[in-house]
């Protein structure tokens, strides 16, 4: 049986699909055992997609005064 | 205009070819260099290297790539040099923020479940400031490859060859950097906000 150590060091395997079935499969045996391995997985799937939302920031307008240094220096 | 008809253009050295790309693909470009440096006018100056580098090397651009990869990758590449060459500030023990184990193996805490789902707290525009303020906390070693592999979307293998570490280095520093994450936000998250 894994523990606690163990499943959260190769998380990132465990959920890119990547570990053997062996071991996925004593990841399973464990996450149906372990209440604090299960949230600790959600809130590690909800870190990620709340990294993606807070650096989602806004396009605009592109700056016009770098727009012009960027063609000025290419021309020089 | 479509890449393919802007392409040939861009080639032969078309100044108003060259000032629909910038005007084009800038904003995005901005966007990835405001997320790396975090300073407006290192990303400014990133994105103006970066268009230089694209004006220069054009004729290298194979046309089986899509001009924004293309482009994406060259402000990449000019914001890492920048972070190369600006001073480094001295960087926090990653280990402060990763689970701590007993003895058998067990959580020294039990991992408790957050309040709301990340989808709605994320509507709230002070979450997405302290978001951003956890992530600009993180050690640089560890901002850097969280931002590139989780947000820029970068392969690991590309992500390893740009900072000269090996794929191994990469998930390794991804991992320690989610958790890091995760555990500066856990003490907001617990229970709901």
């Amino acid at each position: 049986m894994i523990t606690c150590r163990e499943l959260i060091t190769f998380l990132a395997d465990y959920l890119d699909g990547a570990l053997p079935a062996e071991k996925n499969a004593e990841f399973e045996r464990h996450l149906a055992l372990c209440d604090s391995c299960v949230r600790y997985i959600a809130t590690y799937r909800e870190t990620i997609l709340m990294a993606k939302a807070a650096e989602d920031l806004p396009l605009g307008e592109p700056p016009e005064d770098l727009v012009r240094a960027i063609l000025a220096s290419v021309r020089a | 205009m479509e890449e393919a008809l802007l392409l040939p253009r861009l080639r032969s050295g078309d100044a108003h070819a060259f000032e629909e790309l910038v005007r084009r693909y800038m904003g995005r470009l901005l966007r990835v260099a405001r997320r790396l440096l975090r300073s407006e006018e290192d990303a400014r100056d990133a994105v103006q290297d970066a268009f230089v580098s694209a004006f220069r090397a054009i004729g290298d651009f194979e046309s089986t790539a899509r001009l924004s990869t293309w482009l994406h990758r060259i402000v990449v590449n000019a914001c890492l040099m920048k972070l190369r060459t600006q001073r480094r500030k001295p960087e926090e023990d990653i280990e402060d923020y990763l689970p701590r184990f007993l003895e058998d193996g067990h959580q020294v805490e039990p991992s408790v479940a957050w309040g709301e789902s990340a989808q709605t707290v994320m509507e709230r525009a002070e979450t997405r400031d302290l978001v951003r303020a956890a992530i600009e906390k993180l050690p640089e070693t560890y901002r850097t490859v969280l931002l590139l592999r989780d947000i820029e979307e970068l392969p690991t293998d590309e992500v390893a060859r740009l900072l000269g570490v090996t794929p191994n280095a990469v998930k390794i520093r991804l991992h320690r950097g989610r958790q890091a994450l995760r555990a500066l936000l856990d003490p907001h998250m617990r229970g709901g906000r």
